[in-house]
């Protein structure tokens, strides 16, 4: 078990690189630099500033050279934007604002999606069901752009009962949490719904039935451990695209997250920046999943670790 | 799929041995899911209305008044009028446009590298199997999504590139290759092939599953037999055997898509001005909607509904085509 989640842990290490190693080649393929936009700096400027982060250097110098200080010193490098500030600095004060906001969404969105699908599953076909399912249908359907401006024109702007924007206390966290989880939360539902289904029918339910076990006690204890299965698996792919959605939760509520900083990045030529996020974002993700994949194996006592 | 009719009726597998049977099955079972057919006739109602209002609307989707500027819905312009006098009606069925073909055209390239990826690594099988399926598995947990964002970033700043090539391959297309407005559409669609490209993960594992479970069947044997190749045996024998969950994985591949284009457009990375899509329109309808609601209101309604429709009409697909299969 603990060398499998080891081995599983050191598997990310390869991946890693050839994520950075893409991004570097894909950041310099494209034509533009960051100091040539916009304002039109005088090309003796440009030049001075290129030598003063060594963008003169051949290609392969710069790759070594950023891997090199990466990998001794955990170093991301200076950002090219933002004078005298590096990456590392930037992402230690904007990722723990993005965890924050993306934890308390995934524990929204279990909180409130299991239940849902339980619901639906167990009053399979009654008015409970289709209310359970035709709320999560919504749910997946509507982008969480369109959420987000509905949520703040109910709760913010005619009940007055959270702020519009910022990060600070826990009323400032409250609808952007909900913006960010409710997709999630929905699919989860359509997902519990389908597993429970599924394990309800299976022989060692009826089993559990059979000794004499109360419903509820079925339910919570024995099935929702076999129904609960598509939901993990789906966390890995679930936690990816609760990312993306990140970019646009934290630009309406004007989060200072890591997410505003990617786009904002990419537009500016900003490499090191663009690059260490991506790092930061490909680590969290393979990560996540290694852990998503040793949790699989502990519940469902079918697989077996290779 | 309890939704509307809220049966869910066995097959027996005599009914599934026949292919017009199943057909006939099917499109039974689907007519009583209340949902799945309301979800069907809106959508074909918003697609005629996409086509139509554009034309036949007295106002272009580009046309500004500056004089007249943002106005709330009147008998003149019944969904308002933008910041710059433009017909807000206008403008959320021709963003429709957009949003349908992009939605279409992403999910044909998805389709066809899903299905032949999938087809392959299943009839093959063995190690074959084993490197298309890991690579599936590689792609499956990385957020593509971002790549794109980059992508598009860089190509959105960079027009010559890519407007060359235009001009030289798609003269046909259009009356005037030169003219720049037909830029934004051409650049979307680029776009959208390469989301198309990397949305076909989901489609290439349900194909590998049913080739696996279809080429043990004797009828395979037969083909095989008196000598079809691989490729038509692949694609003239097995990948018609499994069209039902093709067809269900096709329609809720749309609705994916489309948002992932809306949310481009909402981060100011998909569709551009004069242009519109219902991502784009939302995005500044959201600018303003303590001042215009309606702004935001109407393209948001409309993204909404195709997207539930969609949704809605894939998953009675599903139960009418497979009851099979599980949901998700």
């Amino acid at each position: 078990m603990i060398s499998y989640a080891l081995r599983r842990l050191l598997s990310i290490v390869p991946t890693l690189l050839l994520v950075a190693t893409t991004v570097f080649v894909l950041v310099r393929l494209v034509p533009g630099g960051p100091f040539d936009q916009e304002r039109a700096v005088p090309i003796e400027v440009e030049r001075a500033l290129n030598a003063k982060y060594h963008l003169d250097d051949p290609v392969l110098t710069q790759y070594g050279d950023w891997l090199w200080a990466l990998i001794t010193r955990a170093d991301l490098g200076p950002t090219f934007k933002y004078p005298n500030r590096t990456v590392n600095e930037i992402i230690a004060l904007s990722l723990p604002v993005s965890m924050q906001l993306g934890s308390l969404a995934m524990i929204f969105a279990l909180a409130v999606g299991v239940p849902l699908g339980v619901i639906g599953a167990v009053r399979q076909n009654t008015w409970k069901d289709t209310a359970a399912m035709a709320a999560a249908m919504v749910g997946v359907s509507v982008p969480r752009f369109v959420l987000a401006p509905l949520l703040i024109l109910v709760f913010s702007l005619n009940l007055y009962l959270f702020p519009v924007a910022r990060w600070e206390t826990w009323r400032h966290m409250v609808l952007p949490v909900i913006c960010a989880g409710l997709p999630m939360a929905a699919y989860i539902a359509r997902l519990t719904r389908g597993g429970m289904l599924e394990v309800i029918r299976s022989d060692f339910i009826r089993t559990a039935r059979a000794k004499g076990l109360s419903e509820r006690q079925v339910i919570l204890r024995h099935a929702l451990r076999g129904g609960m299965l598509p939901v993990v698996s789906y966390l890995g792919p679930g936690f990816s695209s609760l990312l993306v959605g990140s970019l646009v939760v934290e630009k309406i509520f004007n989060i200072p997250g890591m997410g505003r900083y990617f786009v904002e990045a990419a537009m500016n030529r900003d490499y090191n920046l663009v690059m260490g996020v991506m790092l930061v974002y490909g680590c969290l993700l393979m990560l996540f999943n290694a852990v998503v994949d040793v949790a699989y194996a502990f519940i469902d006592p079918r697989v077996e670790l290779r | 799929m309890a939704l509307g009719g809220g049966e869910r009726r066995p097959v027996r597998l005599g009914q599934l041995e026949e292919g017009s049977s199943l057909w006939q099955d099917a499109w039974r079972r689907l007519r009583k899911n209340r949902a799945a057919v309301v979800a069907g006739a809106l959508l074909v109602a918003l697609l005629v209305a996409c086509v139509i209002v554009p034309e036949w609307s007295a106002w272009r989707y580009d046309k500004a008044d500056l004089k007249l500027g943002a106005t709330p819905p009147s008998w003149q312009h019944w969904m308002g009028t933008d910041f710059f006098g433009r017909d807000l009606m206008a403008r959320v069925f021709f963003g429709g446009r957009v949003s349908f073909a992009v939605g279409i055209v992403s999910t044909l390239v998805s389709f066809t590298i899903g299905v032949s990826w999938g087809g392959i690594a299943g009839y093959f099988g063995g190690k074959v199997d084993a490197i298309m399926m890991r690579v599936v598995d590689a792609l499956y947990t990385f957020p593509f999504l971002i790549l794109v964002i980059l992508l598009m970033v860089f190509f959105a700043n960079d027009r010559t590139f890519l407007y060359r090539g235009f001009k030289a391959g798609l003269g046909v297309f259009v009356a005037d290759p030169g003219d720049p407005s037909y830029f934004p559409i051409f650049q979307i669609l680029i776009v959208f092939g390469a989301l198309g490209a990397i949305s076909w993960l989901t489609m290439a594992r349900i194909v590998r599953g049913q080739v696996i479970a279809l080429r043990g069947q004797p009828f395979v044997e037969a083909a095989r037999s008196i000598g079809v190749g691989h490729a038509a045996l692949i694609f003239r024998h097995l990948i018609p055997n499994a069209i039902g969950p093709i067809i269900v994985y096709t329609t809720l591949t749309i609705p994916e898509v489309m948002m992932t284009e809306a949310f481009l457009s909402f981060l100011g990375l998909g569709t551009q001005e004069p242009l519109s899509s219902w991502g784009l329109l939302a995005s500044s309808g959201a600018d303003t909607m303590d001042l215009y609601p309606w702004q935001l209101m109407f393209p948001a309604l409309m993204l909404a509904l195709t997207l539930i429709s969609f949704n809605f009409l894939g998953d009675g697909l599903r139960d009418a085509l497979d009851p099979r299969i599980r949901k998700d």
